[in-house]
């Protein structure tokens, strides 16, 4: 009896072997693809939007998007763990020469255009300030608001943490104000904080403190600072606009890549990107369509 | 029949013993990981690189004193909070409360132990630390101050549910002896069930240890993450981070096998040896108890 109902547990377990491995072979002609995506927690959103929309068009076609930072895009894209990984930052020259040991040749694509907004509290009277300015500020030389036109309380400085992409850019070109000789670092007591959310939500409730984030992450009820290029120089508000005019001094290009060319399902997909259906879809966001 | 049972036995014992040895083998091998990881950071960075008080690893800056200052000042803190809440609440549930009011907050007690930490962590980020902020008059409410509290309220369960159970161990007789010559209630409890239970109660104590120093996601998110050295007392109204919220911050960012790597694992290998320190201590103290209370009673 018992030896019966084994035998039947095991033909049972052929059959389903053998039903799943024909439906395999089946649907394998419909060219099913699938498209993994990983990076910037900058571009995260942006990218769900894009791979919605396109999956909503092309329903033969899957596409997974996770964030975890620029860093860990790029290196799962090096481990080739994805197809295709989200950076707000250029590769860096320790990562190509990584890409290169592992015999992967990555292709860049800039898919939008990003612009760092400064935030502070709305209860906060300040509503300008100059790079060098905002250098000091992160760098520790200037400890309260006083100092730059505010009241009288201290500073608590909010960055993201060292993994993001938008860290690295502050520092590049805000602290260091695009100087590759310059070596200031972040004042060690800036709080380096896991996500945006957590800077929105410092900022939302502490009068005394000042964060970055990119603009398509703002919120409507904090406090955006117009920022010149130096004392002299028109102070701007970042917008869809002041970005594409080249007027607002923080922004950036945004990249995806690829390890090798693209080809099949990956290239159309780009292709896509770049076109103008998707590229309305980076003005919904609040970032900068590149054309 | 007799040679069926023996062959059971046989096998249930083996199925025991390696389960008990198979804990201390993955022990050692997960010991051994961390020292094949870690060690190499101690030839690729100098050690008065690793003792110098800057952490900024993306441009190669690896001191390590702020990350470990932190984790302590934060770790004293929570207990300074989970010891005499924990215990407190052990003594009250066990020798004063009566027993239909310990069926139910026992329970509840430990049902918060089941909290996951990273809600802990949001009602840390929405409400505690604005609150100590205005309480305080401090810059940010990020703070030391902020990720002790919270993390001795993580560690509250644990410590509470194992002590009370030391504590519901003690012989009744030994408390109707104490108060059968005249101590009071809190003369029994502080000088026979407290002690006869101490074993027990210093295990608590060091399990809720362990949750704290070990803890990441609520610390990560409430703390600040500025590593910044804690060595002044009024650190504790001060940012600080800690090394699990280094590891895991930046263990998913960094490229396998380069220094950075290295040093996070030796981090891991630093917060291996500290719990190892404190279980050895406690272990120590537990010993050296039971051997006085041996001759004592002998």
């Amino acid at each position: 009896m018992k030896l019966a109902r084994f035998a039947l547990f095991l033909s049972l377990l052929i059959l389903t072997a053998c039903g799943s491995s024909s439906t395999q072979t089946a649907s394998q002609p419909q060219t099913s693809a699938y498209i993994e995506n990983k990076g910037s927690d900058t571009i995260v959103n942006l990218a769900l939007a894009w791979a919605e929309r396109y999956q909503a068009e092309h329903p033969e076609v899957s596409i997974s998007v996770t964030g975890g930072g620029s860093g860990t895009g790029i290196a799962a894209l090096l481990n080739k763990t994805v197809d295709i990984a989200n950076a707000s930052r250029p590769m860096s020259s320790e990562e190509k020469q990584q890409a290169q040991a592992d015999g992967i040749a990555p292709v860049e694509f800039v898919i939008a255009r990003d612009a760092i907004a400064v935030i502070v509290n709305p209860e906060n009277p300040v509503r300008q300030l100059t790079l060098q300015q905002i250098s000091d500020i992160y760098s520790g030389k200037i400890n309260n608001w006083s100092e730059v036109g505010g009241e009288d309380r201290p500073i608590v400085r909010l960055s993201r943490e060292t993994n993001s992409g938008t860290h690295v850019y502050f520092l590049e070109t805000v602290i260091r104000l695009g100087d590759s000789q310059n070596k200031t670092l972040f004042s060690t007591d800036t709080l380096l904080l896991p996500s945006s959310e957590g800077i929105v939500s410092e900022l939302r409730q502490n009068p005394n403190a000042i964060g970055y984030d990119g603009l398509g992450y703002v919120p409507p009820d904090l406090k955006v600072i117009a920022v010149a290029q130096d004392a002299s120089g028109p102070y701007v508000i970042p917008s869809i606009e002041t970005v594409n005019n080249n007027s607002y001094p923080v922004a950036r290009d945004l990249y995806m890549y690829t390890a090798g060319q693209p080809s099949g399902a990956i290239e159309d997909y780009l292709d896509w990107i770049l076109s103008p259906e998707a590229q309305a879809i980076v003005a919904d966001l609040g970032f900068v369509p590149i054309k | 029949m007799d040679k069926s049972l023996d062959w059971q036995e046989t096998i249930i014992t083996a199925v025991i013993k390696t389960c008990g040895y198979s804990a201390v083998v993955f022990v050692i091998l997960i010991f051994f990981f961390l020292l094949n990881e870690g060690i190499p950071a101690l030839t690729e960075v100098r050690l008065g690189e690793l003792l110098s008080t800057r952490w900024y690893p993306i441009e190669n800056y690896f001191g390590l004193l702020p990350l470990i200052t932190g984790s302590l000042l934060v770790t004293v803190g929570a207990m300074l909070v989970a010891i005499p809440f924990g215990i407190g609440t052990a003594v009250f549930l066990s020798e004063i409360a009566p027993r239909w009011m310990r069926e139910i907050l026992k329970p509840v007690v430990e049902l918060l132990g089941g909290l996951p930490s990273v809600v802990l962590g949001f009602l840390g980020i929405l409400v505690l630390s604005p609150y100590l902020r205005l309480l305080l008059n401090l810059p940010t409410g990020l703070t030391a101050l902020a990720g002790a509290l919270l993390l001795g309220g993580i560690a509250v369960p644990t410590t509470v549910s194992i002590a009370e159970d030391a504590l519901d161990a003690v012989p009744l007789s030994y408390r109707e002896g104490a108060l059968a010559i005249g101590a009071t209630k809190w003369q029994t409890i502080w000088r026979v069930t407290l002690p006869a239970a101490r074993s027990g109660v210093l295990t608590a104590i060091m399990l809720g240890i362990g949750r704290t120093i070990g803890e990441t996601m609520a610390v990560m998110m409430v703390t600040g993450n500025a590593p910044v050295m804690a060595t002044k007392l009024t650190s504790i109204f001060a940012p600080v981070r800690t090394m699990t919220a280094t590891i895991a911050a930046e263990m998913g960012e960094v490229a396998n096998g380069s220094v950075h790597y290295h040093v996070l694992f030796l981090i891991g290998l630093v917060l291996f040896l500290i719990s190892l320190a404190v279980n050895i201590t406690a272990s120590s103290v537990v010993f050296k108890s039971k051997k006085r209370a041996e001759r004592v009673l002998s």
